[in-house]
């Protein structure tokens, strides 16, 4: 840890965000537990050099989506990189309403909460916030993540070790209609489709528990 | 301040706007509504409400799938409406404020929003076109009496729905027949079916001096008379069922049709203190039980082998639910109770089996059995729990094994998933017949306990238990004799296995402190809370297994096990009947906390206790205390580990 300097006072969201995710109380019965599905839309996949240009993220607990708790914001970068606006569609001057990083990272972690993360290749969207964070002398992230690519392999052993599995595959796989694919928000609904699908597949046959959930998702958490 | 983008709400308001009422509905307020959407998931057959549950925060639209809703009037089931995209449903109780007249369920797999009632309300206040819109809904019945396209029904014919009232009789003492007509031994069986033509009864009892010797019925002149194997000349005393089942005179309904379910008889009779040497008073028949209307086990059994879904099955385990509640309140001893709801338990699961089979459309390769495990196999459940089950297939060639194997499985996940469907959640420790590891052939099954027998470490014991608790529901009996009998035959070849038990076992705390204070959760949601099932309950189950099984006895069932123990035992007849005493209070109380609070039981709050029912607890801690210290002595648990 020699490259993230330990200071005495954290901005007070920081610590709240630690205390809260290192206090609560939610996390051993399912039905409280607070999942917040989240996606990145970045300007490439280097994590130094690239930024993010949006959080899009969807609350589920108890098996229901809800919109109502739900997060999106656009980022301010001078990054720029006119080959992925092909895919995510943000321009630099977009019209949208963009919030410098640091006050879209304060927002994101105020929302997060002591929720557990679900993302798709959640390595991914973690490793480009904590990079976020870093630049701010903060993370990383402590909350318990998980992810639906491995949730899924978990669940078809045939598979296991020797494929990824793409958003695209497992909306197909889940007779997921695709819309706004690649929005941040509109990738965190569908991902979030596809964590429901898989937690009730997941139940028929273990144990519907955070623990257990998490051990799916073999390099994460370690 | 300029809005946020909200691409999710915004793409929702894209869908909503397309159907009724939403499209009356001005964009800033229907984008607050779609701001505030549930999405919901379900798989197909999931239920989404049941009829009479009471309203959710939410009236729900279709968004992908297909939604069937239906209704249960004079036992059968209804289909009122198929829903499809962009479909309302479930509105009418949130407006009526009442409970939902019909149940709602998953046709295929779905995905349906649910909109905040409150919300919705104020639109229904603030825009005069979309009360206009409900009240023409109403009034004609349909989805959307402006257009031609949509004929559907939004809300069930009132007309046609009567709430059914829930009573309880079978609480009630039963009616019978007083002062039957009776014949004697010798009477010729000519004669007495003139009497019983001329008396217009279907049976006659054939007693000396009042006292019931035994019975004929229309069915033994159908099938010793009518098929020539006597003659009418013939005396009574040839063809009567003898002896007679008995009961005094104030048996109770539920009573009744467990005798009935029991001894597979159409007619009880009714004698002064209820045994076959004392005086006939009357006669119970099939028919005086089924004059009487409501819920009774019976019918429900009836209704449940005619059901052809798992949502009809869940109704009528509903009904169930109410039933054990009735028992409860009116003190029916514990033990019938248990057996009624078993028995209902049990033809559940052999509906949901059958039912399974005919979805795959084709039969099972080789004989098998259904086996209940835990709670369920020892016929002791009250509440609706977790499904602990397992299945036993017959032995067969390796390259037939594997195909097999995959149909027992694919059955055994359809079976969970109906039971899931009526109630029964999944096992969390996966001990389900669906788990492959649970779903093995007898030589696989003899070969896993002997592995458990043999090697009794504290996990594998630990983790075996529940399955030396096992009970046929559905299948061959002979093959479940089969696997039950090697399992008592291997213990009495390794009795040091049931020292290792006993050690186990006696690891539960006991349920008292040191002051005498009960013992309570530190820590957790149930901190506070005590535990009656792991510290009171279970002691008493694990005791009357580890003897039971020393014993070699082929019983689960709690209550029995120790009413065989007090015979095979009778020096230590007092000490078995305090425990099963003492099993028969804590069950009856943790089934009406668990009936009070909706929920399983587990938890006991001490502070909620009325001074008498603290004690009443206590008093079933001695034989705990006593029955342990039996164990320790008898299996010689110090002199291992």
């Amino acid at each position: 840890m020699l490259g993230l300097f330990k200071r005495k006072n954290f901005p007070k969201y920081w610590q709240d965000y630690i205390d809260k995710v290192s206090n609560s109380e939610k996390y051993s019965n399912y039905e409280n537990i607070r999942f917040v599905v989240l996606d990145t839309e970045t300007t490439g996949f280097d994590y130094e050099n690239d930024r993010m240009l949006c959080i899009g993220a969807v609350a589920i607990q108890n098996n229901k989506i809800l919109v109502t708790d739900s997060f999106e914001v656009y980022i301010k970068q001078e990054v720029f990189n006119k080959e992925t606006v092909k895919i995510h569609g943000i321009r630099k001057n977009g019209d949208e309403i963009k919030i410098s990083e640091e006050e879209a990272l304060i927002q994101f972690i105020e929302y997060l909460d002591d929720a557990v993360i679900v993302a798709h290749h959640t390595a991914f969207d973690l490793n480009m916030i904590n990079t976020a964070l870093k630049r701010i002398n903060l993370g990383p992230i402590i909350s318990k993540q998980l992810d639906t690519n491995y949730i899924y392999k978990k669940l078809s052993p045939n598979n296991r070790y020797n494929k990824v599995f793409s958003l695209d595959d497992l909306c197909r796989r889940f007779n997921i209609t695709m819309h706004d694919r690649h929005t941040a928000s509109g990738d965190a609904l569908l991902t979030a489709f596809v964590f429901l699908k898989l937690t009730n597949q997941y139940k028929k046959n273990n144990a519907l528990n955070i623990q257990d959930l998490v051990k799916t998702n073999y390099h994460l958490n370690s | 301040m300029a809005s946020m983008k909200n691409t999710i709400a915004e793409r929702i308001l894209d869908f909503l706007k397309n159907y009724p009422p939403f499209n009356l509905i001005p964009k800033e307020t229907l984008l607050e509504v779609a701001k505030n959407v549930e999405i919901n998931y379900f798989e197909k057959d999931q239920i989404i409400f049941s009829q009479n549950d009471t309203p959710h925060e939410h009236l729900y639209m279709v968004y992908e799938g297909v939604i069937r809703l239906y209704r249960f009037a004079e036992g059968k089931k209804h289909i009122v409406d198929i829903c499809d995209e962009g479909d309302l449903f479930g509105l009418r109780p949130l407006i009526m404020k009442e409970n939902y007249l019909m149940g709602a369920s998953a046709n295929e797999e779905s995905i349906v929003y649910g909109i905040p009632i409150n919300l919705f309300n104020d639109i229904i206040l603030n825009i005069p076109k979309v009360s206009q819109f409900l009240i023409a809904s109403f009034a004609t019945n349909t989805r959307d009496p402006f257009s031609e396209k949509h004929k559907g029904k939004l809300f069930a014919n009132i007309k046609a729905i009567k709430k059914v009232e829930n009573t309880f009789i079978e609480t009630q003492s039963a009616k019978y027949t007083k002062n039957p007509i009776t014949c004697n031994p010798k009477t010729t069986i000519q004669e007495a079916a003139i009497r019983m033509t001329t008396n217009v009864i279907n049976s006659i009892v054939i007693a000396v001096d009042k006292i019931p010797l035994g019975i004929i019925t229309d069915k033994d002149i159908r099938t010793k008379i009518g098929t020539g194997i006597f003659k009418i000349t013939d005396p009574v005393e040839l063809i009567m069922v003898s002896p007679v089942i008995t009961f005094p005179e104030n048996i109770t309904v539920a009573e009744a049709q467990i005798a009935r379910l029991k001894h597979k008889v159409s007619h009880l009779c009714i004698t002064k203190d209820g045994t076959n040497n004392s005086e006939l008073v009357g006669i119970l028949t099939e028919h005086d039980l089924n004059l009487i209307q409501g819920n009774n086990p019976l019918l429900l059994i009836k209704e449940i082998k005619c059901a052809k879904d798992a949502e009809t099955l869940k109704y009528i385990r509903s009904k169930a639910a109410e039933l054990t509640k009735g028992y409860i309140e009116q003190e029916i001893p514990i033990y019938f109770v248990t057996k009624v709801i078993s028995e209902i338990n049990t033809a559940i699961t052999k509906a949901a089996i059958e039912l399974s089979i005919k979805e795959i459309g084709k039969k099972p390769p080789v004989e098998y059995s259904w086996l209940a495990v835990g709670s369920q196999g020892r016929k002791e459940q009250l509440l609706m729990t977790d499904q602990d089950n397992a299945l036993v297939f017959e032995n067969v060639e390796d390259s037939e094994y594997d195909g097999v194997k995959a149909y027992f499985l694919k059955l055994a996940t359809k079976v969970t998933e109906k039971l899931n469907i009526v109630g029964f959640e999944y096992c969390p420790a996966n001990i389900m017949a669906s788990n492959p590891k649970w779903c093995l052939s007898k030589r696989e099954w003899k070969h896993q306990f002997k592995e458990w027998i043999k090697d009794p470490i504290p996990e594998k014991i630990l983790l075996s238990i529940i399955f030396y608790d096992f009970e046929l529901i559905y299948g061959n009996k002979e093959l479940y004799n089969q696997v039950a009998k090697s399992v008592l035959k291997l213990i009495k070849k390794n009795q040091i296995f049931l020292s290792f038990l006993g050690k186990v076992t006696l690891d539960n705390p006991p349920p008292l402190g040191f002051f005498k204070q009960f013992l309570v959760e530190q820590d957790g949601e149930n901190k506070d809370n005590f535990d009656i099932k792991s510290r009171a309950i279970r002691p008493l189950v694990d005791a009357a297994r580890i003897f039971s099984l020393y014993h070699g006895l082929q019983i689960n069932n709690t209550i029995a096990r120790y009413k065989k123990m007090m015979e095979v035992e009778p020096q230590n007849k007092d000490l078995f009947e305090s425990c099963s005493n003492a099993f028969k209070i804590l069950l009856t109380f943790r089934t009406s906390q668990g009936l009070a609070n909706n929920d399983s039981g587990k938890f006991v709050d001490i502070n909620s206790l009325s001074k008498a029912d603290r004690l009443k607890l206590k008093s079933c801690f001695n034989p705990i205390k006593n029955v342990q210290e039996a164990i320790k002595i008898r299996f010689k648990t110090t002199q291992i580990g």
